[in-house]
């Protein structure tokens, strides 16, 4: 079973998904962060593989998109840091990224490589379903990755349903028309559309992701889904870190605990 | 071979819509409704009226005698440069404006990066009175303080892109996020024939006025509506796309692309994406791009601002690809010899992105009775800070 089902078949409470970006704060961070995350207890890591033109993103995940491709990071290296991920955490983890990057590392390859690792599905905000539908779906299929893709307020009822046939894990729920960590909070008019998206009865289970900080909104937008998604908000308290694996232990337990 | 869009966005391997979700609903709503409202009398009615009433057109196409002597063939130039806002770029925001406008859309956003494109916009949205807001990279507006305050009086917010390096990529970067963020009212106008399907076409389709005005005005001077040659310079394409759109499956018309080497295509000061790309997906569309081998985008390099870009439209990645387009790699000296060469010879000042297709004349070896016509896409006013400092002005 991909580790991700396995994650909301036996969810006790909401499910936690955190993103870092790969090579951030350190080049060599990335596998402390991910240990320290499943420690702390998230039910999903998301990994940003990082782009020089990250348009979904706001800044603080640019910043540290910039940062870490000043270390040298690229999707190759990522996999080599990666590549003992199955020996020490069994949390599963997203690879989240845009489109070109991988293009040129090469589709088969890279799922190939993500197999190999141990990686469990993939974000990637500018691969059109379409797209997906005609010239990835069989490859990822054949790798057993997941493509997870996302639905704004503005997505209509219809395309909803179209994506929700064509997913597996989950549905990423954008929660404001915005880049990443835009806003923080969540709005009444926010809620009503959680609210309306949860009438849906969808058969895949939605993550809420965009603004969540801290437990507060993590409560709140995972009383209209199965959980909630922490990006901008751990990016910043990576940057400003002494201490990773404390304070990402702690960070994670004040969450969830 | 098929040199136009086809049904799925796409120019043979090349363009599509590759967007976040987020910009789905407005990107699929200009999708269904761009061809039918372009069509629409009323519509083609404004456009027209516009384009002749408050551009100018149709822009001459004058024989440049001193030019062609010098050069031994019969040159027309495509007076692009007479444009209202000094360059072919008003043609399309013309057009996007009035798309705006029956989307319901009242505030406008674009990228800009030599500043012509804001112009063009920030212009059209003074007359229409929609509110515009301008993305240009931090870099771009210390290089081009003139067309910064241009857009200032035309009553347009410029802002400024400090994310990656601060030029045209990232002032269109930014452009998008902003429009991820403004989903609802905001009309997005791209400067040129990139972004994702129906961007390309739609801009084509608004600029290829161009290659329509030099058929019937070539047809009156020469008696034969198809040149043997169309050049024009491509940042992103879209004079290029309309100097060529009519013309495309014209197989008798030899069209010619000149993209910026910067200090040469080796150097790696460069924008000759042709020369140095790989297939690749930026800003929406899978088209030929400049990167690394890990495929992150790499900055571009060249004089002229307006072809400082790492990518080109998808249509002229295909048009490169199928061999129906000659590319050729001008760099920074060869423009700056040839903007002095049309000014001496014909007194006309081009703008530095044209100076570039200017200079394909010494390569190309035109024959003594063939015809090459040039698309002088803008005028040299912006560039005359460059002008004065290379060419010993001052
Ligand atoms: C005068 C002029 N020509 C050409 C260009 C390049 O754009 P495109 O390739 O879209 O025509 C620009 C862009 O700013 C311009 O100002």
């Amino acid at each position: 079973m991909n580790r991700i089902d396995k994650v909301f078949r036996e969810a006790k409470g909401p499910v936690l998904n955190i993103y870092a970006t790969a090579g951030f704060p350190n080049f060599d961070d990335t596998m402390t962060v991910i240990k320290a995350l499943s420690e702390g207890g998230a039910d999903i890591i998301e990994i940003g593989m990082p782009y020089s033109d990250p348009v979904a993103d706001g800044e603080t995940i640019q910043m540290a998109n910039q940062v870490s491709l000043d270390h040298g990071m690229s999707v190759a290296k990522l996999f080599e840091q990666l590549k003992d991920l199955r020996k020490e955490v069994q949390t599963p983890v997203i690879l989240m990224g845009y489109v070109n990057p991988v293009l040129q590392f090469g589709i088969e390859k890279f799922c190939q490589k993500c197999a190999e690792v141990g990686i469990d599905g993939l974000i990637l905000p500018d691969l059109p379903m379409v797209e997906y539908l005609e010239e990835y779906k069989s490859i990822f299929d054949q790798y057993g990755l997941y493509n997870i893709f996302l639905i704004t307020p503005q997505t209509s009822d219809e395309r909803i349903r179209y994506i929700d046939e064509h997913s597996h894990g989950f549905i990423y729920m954008v929660s404001s028309a915005s880049t990443t960590g835009a806003k923080t909070g969540i709005s009444e008019e926010q809620e009503a559309y959680f609210q309306r998206i949860a009438g849906m009865n969808l058969k895949n289970p939605r993550l809420i992701g965009f603004g969540i900080s801290d437990k507060e909104s993590f409560l709140k937008a995972s009383k209209h889904a199965s959980g909630a998604i922490i990006g901008s908000a751990f990016v910043k308290l990576l940057s400003k870190s002494k201490d990773l694996k404390k304070d990402i232990v702690s960070f994670t337990q004040s969450i969830v605990g | 071979m098929k040199f136009n869009v086809n049904e799925k966005g796409y120019y043979g391997d090349f363009g599509g819509a590759f967007i976040p979700e987020m910009l789905y609903p407005n990107v699929e709503e200009l999708r269904l409704n761009y061809l039918q409202i372009m069509q629409e009398p009323s519509f083609q009615k404004e456009f027209h009226d516009l384009l002749r009433d408050y551009v100018g057109r149709p822009t001459p196409l004058f024989k440049a005698n001193r030019l062609s002597e010098k050069y031994q063939t019969n040159i027309y130039l495509k007076r692009e440069d007479l444009c209202h806002t000094g360059a072919h770029k008003v043609n399309n925001t013309i057009g996007q404006i009035l798309m705006a406008k029956r989307l319901g859309k009242n505030k406008i956003v674009a990228e800009t990066g030599a500043g012509q494109h804001g112009v063009a916009t920030a212009t059209v949205c003074a007359l229409m009175g929609l509110e515009c807001i301008v993305y240009m990279g931090a870099i771009d507006i210390e290089r081009q303080a003139p067309n910064v305050a241009r857009m200032r009086m035309l009553g347009a917010t410029v802002v400024a892109a400090q994310s990656g390096s601060k030029t045209l990529k990232d002032a269109t970067n930014e452009a998008m996020r902003h429009w991820i963020n403004n989903p609802v009212d905001t009309h997005y106008i791209i400067g040129s024939v990139v972004g994702p399907h129906p961007y390309p076409d739609m801009v084509a389709r608004f600029q290829s006025v161009i290659s329509e005005e030099i058929k019937w005005q070539l047809k009156e001077k020469e008696g034969k509506e198809n040149p043997d040659y169309v050049i024009a310079c491509v940042g992103g394409g879209s004079n290029a796309a309309g100097a060529f759109y009519h013309f495309l499956d014209a197989p008798e018309t030899k069209l010619i692309a000149a993209e910026a080497a910067g200090q040469g295509v080796a150097s790696g000061h460069s924008a000759a994406t042709t020369f140095l790309g790989k297939e690749g997906v930026l800003h929406g569309s899978r088209s030929l791009l400049m990167q690394t081998e890990d495929g992150q985008v790499v900055e571009p390099y060249s004089i002229s601002a307006g072809l400082d870009y790492p990518g080109i439209g998808p249509m002229h990645a295909h048009l490169f690809k199928t061999g129906r387009a000659q590319f050729f790699a001008i760099e920074d000296d060869e423009a700056l010899t040839s903007a002095l060469e049309l000014s001496q010879l014909e007194g006309i000042i081009p703008a530095l992105e044209s100076s570039h297709a200017l200079a394909v004349l010494p390569h190309l070896k035109a024959k003594k009775d063939e015809i090459v016509v040039i698309n002088l896409s803008g005028r040299g006013d912006k560039d005359l800070g460059t002008y004065m400092k290379r060419l010993n002005l001052i």
